[in-house]
């Protein structure tokens, strides 16, 4: 398992069309799960409306793994995704 | 022959068969179903035809308005397949045997709550997407036609009145006009019609009847008149208008491209208003010369707080670089008198006309004014901006205004944030005083744009709001002409443009007298834009240029 930290900049939080472009992102790799984590709860990221749910703002630090078929790869492309778009 | 009279909120004929907009039963039905493998089935069936609709309109919007519009509709597709949401659904069908129709509507509303209960006004507002999303799945297992419109032909569109979300799931190319017997002339559906350029008839009241559907109807937006099942005489005088109208219609579109230049070689820019941001497809499409009025209240009427300099600089950057380097004059703050916002928190007036209101707010209550001047800034990096002060009296005003711009520019310069050199800074010319120190205030400023309305209000000291004053109202007044030739001339006395940002700009009757005080720009309605470049082109100002500024400044009275 990969993973990394990210501190949220965007000043709506993680939001309905990022957080849609996340899962098809995370689509564009099969065979990986992709968790986001703040504090003591976790969503799988694809799981659209419970990670809106989460109420991540901006400041939240968040803890994002991935996990599966070449996850180094995916975890840059990943860690790349939420510096451009939260 | 049935004639059903009420009021022309867009102007056009056409001829249709009558139907009624369709909504969607508001009674979700809840019994326990008998096969629940067949109605999880049909579920599985509605959330797949909801996810196609929702593809295929989020293809539509990306090719109207761009991606950022498609993603909505991304979203909601998202939505309909989440992983929670579906196997939430799939638990109640197959574990408590209800029916579709209620575990989607029990679903959409547990999931609703949950985002209307965060404390982020951001995350309450999505649970309106959720309720939208599943009320398009519900809408499938009900039957009810998606769009409100379920015919191979086009139509004439009747309803009550139609809401925002409603018309714009509208399929457009199934409308040929639209019969109201609710709704204003600013209403969603007047202001659609407007924009799609067909008729509207509104307010008919009780005369529209549901036996009418089916019955072939023509409407005639200009008169506000529909006929169902018109006699001859009558069919074929409507019809005569309406071919009048498209020949019209196509020489204006023939107008598309052109040069707004008189037949003697004299130059005017055309120029549209808006408040909003959706307005620029209306300018380009009209073939709109740039922006000249871009009211940035809506901005601030949109938001229960002071919104952002962040959401104000992203507003502004989409409108200049949609209008991709032509001219764009966003007008500072305008509120106050008939446009109260209640953070502002402004004590009640007695004459709030002549109040607190426009710059007068902005110099004092700078913070809110920098913010704003901020934004206005930064965007400039994206297009080329101009920006103009409203409701200026004094020339200490637009210095201390001017004052506020240089210091936001010297901030941006500290922070390293780019901003355009060239950014021409304007005054409205509304007041009487303005344009009688318009010598002053020219050499202050990069430009003097007309608001006519105001200006015609404060010189004839008559209340524009006040019907029974409509006689007084007067926009054609000499004394409100004299001072618009009075900044005229001492604009170009001191080298910058003038233009006029009023509702006067498109009064064709005034063009060839604009024309001959030599008025540089007219900022009208998106749709006023060709009639009048057509006007424009038909004028020979040398002919009539004597003649209108005597008519202006004779002592003798012609009327």
């Amino acid at each position: 398992m990969k993973s990394f930290e990210y501190t949220i900049t965007d000043p709506v939080g993680i939001h309905a069309r990022p957080a849609g472009l996340l899962v098809k992102e995370i689509k564009g790799h099969p065979g990986v799960t992709v968790t986001v984590a703040k504090g003591d709860k976790s969503v799988n990221a694809l799981k659209l409306m419970a990670l809106m749910g989460m109420g991540i703002k901006q400041g939240d630090t968040v803890t994002v793994s991935v996990e599966g078929e070449g996850e180094d790869a995916v975890c840059a492309a990943i860690e790349g995704f939420f510096k451009a778009n939260f | 022959m049935i004639t059903i009279q009420g009021k022309g909120a867009s102007t056009g004929v056409a001829v249709g068969p009558l139907y009624f907009y369709q909504r969607a039963k508001s009674e979700i039905s809840r019994y326990q179903a008998t096969d629940r493998d067949a109605e999880w089935a049909r579920f599985e069936k509605a959330q797949a035809t909801a996810i196609e609709q929702l593809g295929a309109l989020a293809e539509k919007a990306r090719k109207e308005a761009g991606d950022e519009a498609a993603a909505l509709f991304e979203v909601h597709q998202m939505m309909a397949e989440d992983l929670d949401y579906v196997e939430a659904i799939e638990d109640k069908i197959k574990n408590e045997g209800l029916n579709a129709e209620a575990v989607v509507s029990d679903i959409a509303a547990q999931f609703a709550e949950m985002f209307a209960s965060m404390d982020d006004a951001y995350m309450q507002a999505r649970s309106a997407d959720v309720k939208d999303v599943s009320g398009r799945i519900l809408d499938i297992l009900t039957g009810v036609a998606q769009g409100g419109i379920d015919s191979p032909v086009p139509v004439v569109l009747a309803a009550d009145d139609l809401a925002p979300s409603e018309t714009v799931q509208l399929d457009k190319a199934k409308i040929l006009g639209f019969v109201t017997s609710g709704g204003s002339g600013s209403s969603h559906t007047a202001i659609l019609a407007r924009t799609m350029g067909i008729p509207a008839i509104i307010g008919v009241g009780d005369q529209l009847k549901a036996e009418y559907a089916g019955r072939e109807v023509i409407v005639d937006g200009g008169t506000g008149t529909a006929v169902i099942e018109a006699d001859e005489a009558t069919r074929l005088r409507l019809m005569q208008k309406r071919d009048e109208q498209l020949k019209h219609q196509e020489m204006l579109n023939m107008l598309k491209g052109k040069e707004n230049v008189t037949k003697d070689n004299q130059r005017i820019r055309i120029y549209c208003n808006i408040g909003s941001v959706e307005d620029v497809h209306t300018v380009l499409a009209n073939d709109g010369g740039g922006i000249g009025l871009f009211r940035s209240e809506f901005l601030y009427l949109n938001c229960d707080d002071y919104p952002s300099e962040d959401y104000q600089f992203e507003a502004y950057k989409k409108v200049l670089s949609d209008m991709d380097g032509r001219e764009v004059v966003i007008r500072t703050l305008d509120i106050g008198a008939d446009k109260q916002i209640d953070y502002f928190n402004l004590p009640h007036e007695e004459n709030p006309a002549m109040g607190n209101r426009a710059l007068r707010i902005c110099l004092n209550r700078p913070e809110i004014f920098k913010t704003q001047l901020r934004a206005l800034y930064r965007a400039s990096a994206y297009g080329k901006l101009a920006i103009m002060f409203p409701m200026v009296t004094s020339v200490w005003e637009v210095k201390e205004a001017k004052k506020m711009c240089e210091l936001v520019k010297k901030e941006l310069d500290a922070e390293g944030i780019p901003y355009a050199a060239d950014v021409e800074v304007g005054i409205m010319i509304e007041t009487p005083a303005a344009a009688l120190i318009s010598d002053r205030l020219a050499k202050e400023v990069d430009f003097f744009s007309c608001g006519t309305n105001d200006l015609t209000q404060y010189t004839l000291a008559c209340d524009r709001q006040n019907n029974d004053l409509g006689r007084f109202f007067n926009p054609h007044h000499p004394a409100v002409l004299r001072l618009l030739k009075m900044a005229a001339d001492n604009a170009h006395k001191n080298g910058i443009w003038i233009g006029i940002c009023g509702e006067l700009g498109a009064d064709l009757e005034l063009t060839e007298t604009f024309l001959s005080i030599g008025i540089d720009e007219l900022s009208v309605s998106p749709r006023a834009v060709l009639p009048l470049r057509q006007k424009v082109r038909e004028t020979m100002v040398a002919a009539v240029r004597e003649k209108l500024i005597g008519d202006i400044l004779s002592d003798q009275t012609s009327i």
